[in-house]
């Protein structure tokens, strides 16, 4: 048990064990009635039959949809790559000792930080064609996606890098480095060890927002879900398997990012070795313990 | 400019139901919000598993396919509402687990002693969750909260994509009669910064006359 569930109460006496197992069968009734509910509801209108669910047991199905999911992890890693080499661009000119440098990063982060992505299809989907930009229909998805998700990026990176001890900075100053080669030997290394966790969360966020190929017509994992769900009129059992792919799919990032936040955003067991390297005190009898 | 003019009411209306569903949202939100972080921390195992549960799962799906399922998919089973209502319904739900992390980490922030010191003057679970941790829990998370809402903002545009006529659709919807792309999508844009704005003033003046300064 950890702290935020400790502060609020004590370990439960027997009344309060009592009144725990009430709230605990109070629930779990109300979880089943809710089942029971839903159930009935898929019931009634016979979408609960076994004709119903039956194609989702063959390949074909499948294999369309793991087509879609394949489509969307494609238009997913296009958008992380360039929008996290656009993002890290971005912050470091917020952060560069170049005025007009930092005000344009930091405009473009601004704007593109507070408009919505979908309004930014719509621009390269009805705009952009008038004045012959027609890309094909994955950066028609991928563009906008960058544009948006790069501000996104930006803002990580850039509260990385601020949040790295600035003794860090002026240590590579003093030793001569120059700005440029502090960033990139210094900074830029522990920020993104630390960034790791948010990096992985902001991967989440990018995957789901792939599912706007919906509005693109791009056959990504949700839009596969609408031209099968068209073609077999298994509405419901469609959107759910979708739903449930994008889940697991999902809650593995999100374990993933959760695994490098508890390692503190190392990869594999660096964590002993850096300790191991500490020098040695330098007054053995003097430090405090 | 003229294709903005001329279609003031359609573009009016369309921001002024971005506002409504903005602002029911988030009240639904916050409301789902709290009582879904009030589950993870209770002292009942099934009731934070239900919390947990709730969190994994509206975090880890995207609000375009929960809105295709509630819209187009719920009906098939007889679950219909009227559209903007859905949307609401939906957007609600998903910004709720976002609402439900941040004032989590609110709670993290209280100090043990303040729980300790309501359970030893008699309080219960729902008293000092209400009268003691909750106040100054939400305080240290106005701005997290802040960034949610205007991400919410962002995300009512969504509603578009099931059919709600609201700014993002509306400003599509001008362009298409008018042929102006760049004048209607960059006034739309605006508007969603202006908005965006509001939201950012709003929270930094709950923040400047709430947040405990420790």
């Amino acid at each position: 048990m950890n702290k935020t569930q400790q502060i609020l109460f004590d370990e439960p006496g027997p009344r309060a064990q009592r009144r725990i197992r009430i709230a605990t069968v109070l629930g779990a009734v109300l979880l089943a009635g809710a089942l029971v509910a839903a159930v009935y509801q898929f019931a009634s209108h016979g979408e609960l039959a076994a004709a119903r669910w039956e194609p989702f047991t063959t390949w074909p199905i499948w294999r369309y949809l793991l087509n879609g999911l394949w489509a969307t992890l494609r238009a997913a890693a296009a958008t992380a790559v360039l929008s996290a080499a656009l993002g890290l661009l971005l912050a470091l000119g917020r952060l560069s000792t170049h005025r007009p440098l930092r005000w344009l990063a930091g405009a473009y982060v601004e704007i593109f930080r507070t408009v919505p992505t979908l309004l930014l299809i719509y621009v390269t989907l009805f705009a952009l064609p008038q004045y012959g930009m027609n890309f094909p229909l994955f950066w028609k998805l991928v563009v906008p996606l960058v544009v948006s998700n790069s501000a996104a990026f930006a803002e990580i990176f850039r509260s990385g890098i601020l949040a790295l001890d600035r003794g860090q900075t002026e240590a590579g100053l003093a030793v001569g480095l120059r700005r440029g080669q502090v960033m990139a030997l210094v900074v830029l290394p522990q920020a993104l060890l630390q960034l790791a966790p948010s990096l992985v969360s902001q991967l989440v966020g990018l995957l789901k927002d792939t599912s706007l190929g919906f509005v693109v017509s791009y056959t990504e994992l949700l839009y596969s879900g609408q031209v099968l769900s068209s073609y077999t009129h298994l509405l419901i059992q469609t959107f759910l398997v979708v739903a449930l792919i994008y889940l697991v799919v999902n809650a593995s990032l999100s374990k993933f990012a959760r695994v490098l936040q508890a390692r503190n955003g190392r990869f594999g067991g660096r964590r002993g070795r850096r300790t191991a390297e500490l020098p040695p005190p330098l007054l053995e009898g003097n430090t405090p313990r | 400019m003229e294709a903005l003019t001329a279609h003031l009411s359609e573009l009016g209306h369309g921001l002024v139901t971005t506002v409504e569903l903005t602002v029911v949202t988030t009240v639904g939100a916050m409301l789902l919000g709290i009582v879904v972080a009030t589950l993870r921390i209770a002292p009942v195992p099934l009731l934070r598993a239900i919390g947990t549960a709730y969190v994994e799962v509206f975090q880890n799906l995207p609000l375009l396919a929960l809105l295709v399922l509630f819209v187009f998919a719920l009906p098939t089973i007889g679950i219909t509402f009227p559209l903007f209502t859905s949307a609401a319904i939906v957007i609600a739900v998903y910004e709720g687990a976002y609402l439900a992390e941040a004032i989590r980490a609110g709670i993290n922030t209280v100090g043990v002693g303040q729980a300790e010191a309501a359970r030893a003057i008699g309080l219960t679970f729902g008293q000092s969750l209400r009268h003691v941790i909750l106040p100054q829990g939400l305080r240290a998370v106005i701005q997290p909260i802040g960034n949610i809402c205007i991400a919410l903002l962002m995300n009512t545009s969504l509603a578009a994509a099931v059919g709600v006529v609201e700014l993002t659709q509306a400003a599509n919807t001008v362009n298409l009669v008018e042929a102006q792309p760049i004048a209607v999508f960059t006034g739309a844009g605006l508007a969603y910064m202006l908005l965006a704005l509001i939201i950012g003033q709003v929270t930094g003046l709950l923040e400047r006359r709430l947040a405990i300064v420790r």
